[in-house]
């Protein structure tokens, strides 16, 4: 059933009808992670589901924040808070693709109409020492999703291979909704007794975030706090696999994998603040790249990540 | 004879990657079958973005049976040897024949290789293709071990003749092979079997599939031309989009649309650069206005409104980029014109190199360079200073981050914005040329002085940092840079020594002077001490003195001073030395890259060392016009002839002067010649030696080739009539004087002892 294209007014119907959507194909609905991440991937659902042998089916949406994309809530398409729909399904079924599709339809897409066209765009993430093979979706000229066949995370080959999809939601919402400005999308109904757009919730703090981000932020403390993260994964991965206290092996994969999200993200809002030249940004990568791997080490000894 | 139809469908394979693969199904399954004795007469490949396919018409039904007789052991030969060759030739005991042979009796194998149907071997063959397939990337999917550049999803494989089409039993990793593919992915996605390429063909295209890219590209050709020709317009060819396009399109639709009237404005470069890039759309120009108005999209399906909706999101994803250039370029625009110079001081920021600098210190070296050289080129020094001082500013613009393509074209619009001479703003777009062999070379002599202390600075620092291009390795371009410069020099006949020029460049950059004075700044420091603090003294003066290359050689500094204690003086001389030894070692490389120059240019190997032998030939253009003229002499009858008549001089005279442990090299006198040749030779030395002078300082080879042609008939002549190594001593000195002649005047030209044959 594909559902007429006037019937989706808001951003979050659109969010729901994906949610529904991928919960009748079977995955299991997550919620957002409590940390800030700069994308979807950055999930431990996804970058340490993804190691190991055991299938896994999971949909969440992910607020990620990209600091130097802060633009004060001005421009139409970029913002450094926004929200990203992530699927991942592992093994990657054969019809993945129509699966996808079928998400299309759901969300008031007409492909009787519309011109959907999966373009080459491999993906690399160099702080979580992680790539794929897959493409970018467009539909009619835009970009609406990003498809990617995980080969490799935190150094470890994908063995069984896990299909990723992952949706710009803002974009994609202004584009079924036909809205130019990203804070004149109507967040719920718009005849809703008290109707909110984006930019009811979000256009203050972009400003205030655009602001702290690329002014403010005490860069000495970040660093810092980048250090003091970086040296709690080390210890939280050196402890001994076999806990004392319950006399249980509890490797500790995702307490140190927090730690390594807080690092990638400090490193971005020092990236923000201007602070890193072009050579130590290479440096500071290879370190979160570093803690990843050690991350995706310890998960692969563990239950979840098939041992 | 059978016909066989392959079609290998899977997930979007990249539009790059179509035409390679495509050649390399076709290479490696009829390698494989022809291996494998199956010879066919013609074949075809195809690919879309979901398939790739080979036609293979006329191939045999079966491979030819083969016989082979093999000669083994002596009768009575151990019976390990006898068994060892009836299991090797695999036949039975009994099959073997007994002959006679030289040495006595002689088993003898027959072995019969039945030939083996088509089936058999095709289902070998593209199993072995498929797991083995060149893709530059491939991937796993699923719980699966098969590599392909996607997911395979199917395999179609056919053998078809009068009698009907068969499917060829094969399977791969799960994946069996039958007669069945499918449509366009939305138009048509049902599907269906085919018999052979024709229908394979006829059935695709009803299923809005054309299976051949060049029918795709020329249908987006000829209906984006047909369209805008219909509006007076033409479309901006691009073979590279086109070609790209057609891999990502089963069904072609093209569909044009307008570009808003206030991006109009925008250089269209940038706009021309921002469709391809992000959007790969056309560019399409109205020859009045000599402006890019319109856009062409393809798309790949038809729609019952006609495109409408798939323009239209087309055209509002396009006014979303083309706000950002828009806002680029007025941003930029707003900077050029109130202080370019922010931009020049925002590239001491940015790394070029950590052994280098900063970009800011790569300007400061190229602008001293392009002042130095100004005078040579015809160019006014405080211009050529200004243009390279300005040449890599727009590296800060916000629109070359954007477009990293458009750097040096954007510099010139900025440059031009911010109301410096024309000269300066084309040297910013141009000081990068000639990027390859047959991009076009600089003639402005501004553009032409920054071009070449561009190229002069990368050869000259990456050499002083020992970053020299290995083997097939070459990670900053080098070999690039030396031919852009021999080209800046040669095409434009610039006169300038380039050993001097380097050497001057390694001097001002990290001379022993330079850096005695940087020492100098400290005060009376002990040698010693100043290696214990090595790492803070060079990160001072290199912040000081704002020189990454400083400090290299302050480092290398450190590590003598601290070894052996010297005295300034003696470090300043040792630091002397070893740029000398860099000098010497670049221009080896630049004379060998040289020669691969000239060499593409028909220039022998061998004249070019005749010439690389005289002096001046760091004077490239002196260097290529000498080399040009001999080259274009010794293909000349007189030419050739002349080369043995002096090899043959020179011999006898190299010998002679082994022998006598003299040099014979003056004195020869007409009033001792005997014979008449050997007079008329005096006479034709004398002769081209008033030619060839003059026309030596004056450069002009050809009129001293020539000049030095005349002579070879009384050399000829001479060697005719006269026994060199006479009885008389007197008559003998004269004439090996006389052949020292012969060899001084010749030698003037170039160094033809290094002339081979």
């Amino acid at each position: 059933m594909t559902p007429k294209p006037e019937t989706l007014r808001s951003f979050q119907e659109i969010l729901l009808r994906l949610s529904t959507y991928w919960a009748g194909k079977g995955c299991a609905m997550l919620q957002p992670y409590d940390l800030e991440v700069g994308a979807g991937t950055f999930h431990p659902a996804t970058t340490l589901r993804a190691l190991g042998s055991r299938p896994w089916a999971a949909a969440y949406v992910q607020p990620s924040r990209r600091p130097t994309d802060g633009r004060y809530g001005e421009n139409p398409n970029r913002l450094q808070h926004y929200y990203q729909y992530q699927v991942i399904i592992k093994p990657s079924p054969p019809d993945l693709q129509e699966l996808y599709l079928g998400s299309l339809r759901a969300i008031g897409i007409d492909m009787d109409l519309h011109d959907i066209r999966f373009v080459e765009d491999d993906w690399e993430s160099p702080t979580l020492g992680a790539w794929g093979l897959g493409w970018e979706v467009w539909c009619d000229g835009m970009e609406v999703s990003q498809f990617t066949y995980f080969q490799q995370v935190g150094g470890h080959d994908c063995r069984p291979v896990s299909g990723e999809l992952t949706y710009g939601l803002e974009r994609l919402a202004m584009y079924v909704l036909g809205v130019d400005h990203v804070m004149d999308m109507p967040f719920n109904a718009p005849d809703a007794p008290i109707p909110l757009t984006y930019g009811d919730v979000f256009r203050q703090t972009e400003q205030e975030y655009s602001r702290w981000n690329f002014d403010v932020a005490d860069t000495d403390m970040l660093l810092k706090h980048f250090e003091d993260a970086e040296a709690e994964a080390a210890r939280i991965l050196s402890a001994p696999a076999d806990d004392p206290k319950t006399g249980k092996r509890i490797v500790m994969a995702h307490p140190a994998y927090d730690q390594c999200i807080k690092a990638s993200h400090l490193f971005n809002l020092l990236d923000a603040r201007g602070v890193i030249s072009v050579t130590e940004r290479q440096a500071y990568i290879g370190r979160v790249r570093a803690l990843a791997r050690a991350c995706a080490d310890a998960f692969v000894t563990t239950p979840a990540g098939g041992a | 004879m059978p016909d066989l139809l392959i079609e290998l469908l899977s997930e979007e394979i990249p539009a790059r990657m179509q035409a390679r693969a495509k050649a390399d199904l076709k290479a490696r399954v009829t390698d494989g079958l022809v291996e494998a004795g199956l010879t066919y007469a013609s074949a075809g490949a195809f690919a879309t973005p979901r398939r790739l396919a080979l036609s293979i018409e006329g191939l045999l039904a079966a491979s030819p049976s083969t016989s082979e007789e093999r000669k083994g052991p002596k009768v009575g030969a151990p019976e390990k040897a006898i068994e060892g060759f009836v299991r090797g030739a695999g036949v039975t005991r009994d099959q073997l024949e007994v002959r006679d042979d030289k040495k006595g009796q002689v088993y003898f194998a027959r072995i019969d290789k039945p030939g083996r149907p088509a089936e058999v071997i095709v289902a070998e063959v593209l199993e072995q293709v498929i797991r083995t397939f060149p893709w530059p990337k491939s991937m796993r999917w699923g719980d699966g071990d098969l590599r392909w550049v996607r997911p395979l999803h199917s395999i179609l494989c056919v053998l078809s003749d009068d009698s009907g089409a068969t499917v060829v039993p094969m399977s791969v990793d799960g994946i069996t092979a039958g007669a069945v593919t499918r449509g366009h992915r939305f138009m048509a996605p049902d599907a269906f079997s085919v018999t052979g390429l024709e229908d394979y063909a006829t059935k695709l295209k009803r299923a809005h599939v054309m299976l051949s890219s060049e029918e795709r590209a020329d249908h987006i050709w000829n209906d984006a031309t047909n369209q805008a020709f219909a509006l007076g317009l033409e479309v901006v060819e691009d073979r590279a989009l086109l070609e790209e396009v057609a891999g990502l399109v089963e069904w072609p639709v093209v569909l044009m649309g307008e570009i808003g009237a206030e991006f109009l404005s925008l250089p269209p470069e940038v706009l021309q650069t921002s469709m391809r890039e992000h959007q790969k759309f056309f560019s399409v120009r109205d020859p009045k206005r000599a402006q890019i108005v319109r856009f062409v999209t393809v798309a790949n399906r038809e729609t019952a409104d006609d495109g409408a909706t798939i323009l239209a999101g087309n055209n509002k994803v396009l006014s979303a980029r083309l706000s950002d250039a828009r806002f680029f370029w007025e941003n930029d625009l707003r900077i050029a014109t109130s202080d370019l110079g922010q931009w020049v001081r925002a590239l001491d920021n940015v790394t070029f190199h950590n052994k280098l600098g900063s970009q800011g210190e790569r300007v400061n070296r190229i602008a001293a360079l392009a002042r130095e050289i100004a005078p040579l080129v015809g160019a006014d020094a405080d211009l050529a200073e200004q243009a390279a001082r300005f040449a890599k500013a727009d590296l800060s613009s916000e629109m070359v981050y954007e477009f990293p393509e458009l750097q040096g074209l954007m510099g010139r619009y900025y440059i031009e914005a911010a109301g410096f001479p024309a000269e300066v703003a084309a040297a910013a777009q141009e000081h990068y040329s000639p990027l390859g062999p047959s991009d076009s070379v600089p003639t402005a002599p501004v553009s032409v002085a920054v071009a070449l202390a561009d190229k002069i600075d990368t050869l000259t620092g990456f050499w002083a940092i020992d970053e020299k291009p290995t083997g097939s390795k070459d990670p900053f371009a080098l070999r690039r840079a030396a031919i852009g410069s021999f080209r800046l020099v040669a095409e434009n006949e610039v006169r300038l020594g380039l050993s001097k020029i380097i050497a001057s460049y390694l001097q001002k950059n990290m001379g022993g002077e330079t850096v005695a004075v940087a020492l100098d700044t400290f005060g009376d420091l002990n040698l010693s001490e100043i290696a214990l603090a090595d790492d803070t003294i060079s990160d001072a003066i290199s912040s000081r003195q704002s020189s990454a290359l400083l400090s290299n050689s302050l480092s290398s500094l450190m590590q003598i001073a601290d070894a052996e204690r010297l005295s300034l003086g003696q470090i300043k001389s040792r630091i002397n030395a070893q740029l000398y030894r860099i000098r010497v070692d670049l221009l080896a490389f630049l004379h060998d890259r040289l020669k691969v120059y000239l060499r593409d240019q028909d220039i022998p190997h061998d004249v070019i060392d005749a010439c690389l032998a005289m002096p001046g030939n760091d004077d490239l253009t002196l260097l290529v016009k000498r080399a040009r003229a001999l080259a274009a002499f010794l293909k000349t009858d007189n030419g050739a002839n002349l080369l043995q008549g002096f090899k043959r001089a020179n011999n006898i005279l190299s010998q002679a002067e082994a022998k006598d442990g003299v040099e014979y090299s003056y004195g020869a006198d007409v009033k001792f010649a005997e014979d008449e040749t050997e007079r008329t030779l005096f006479a034709a030395l004398d002769e081209a030696d008033k030619t060839i002078r003059p026309a030596m300082e004056a450069e002009d080879f050809g009129a001293a080739m020539a000049a030095m042609a005349e002579l070879r008939r009384p050399i000829d002549d001479f060697f005719e009539a006269v026994q060199i190594n006479a009885e008389s001593q007197v008559l003998r000195r004269n004439r090996l004087n006389l052949l020292s002649r012969i060899r001084t005047t010749c030698l003037q030209v170039a160094d033809l002892t290094r002339l081979e044959g």
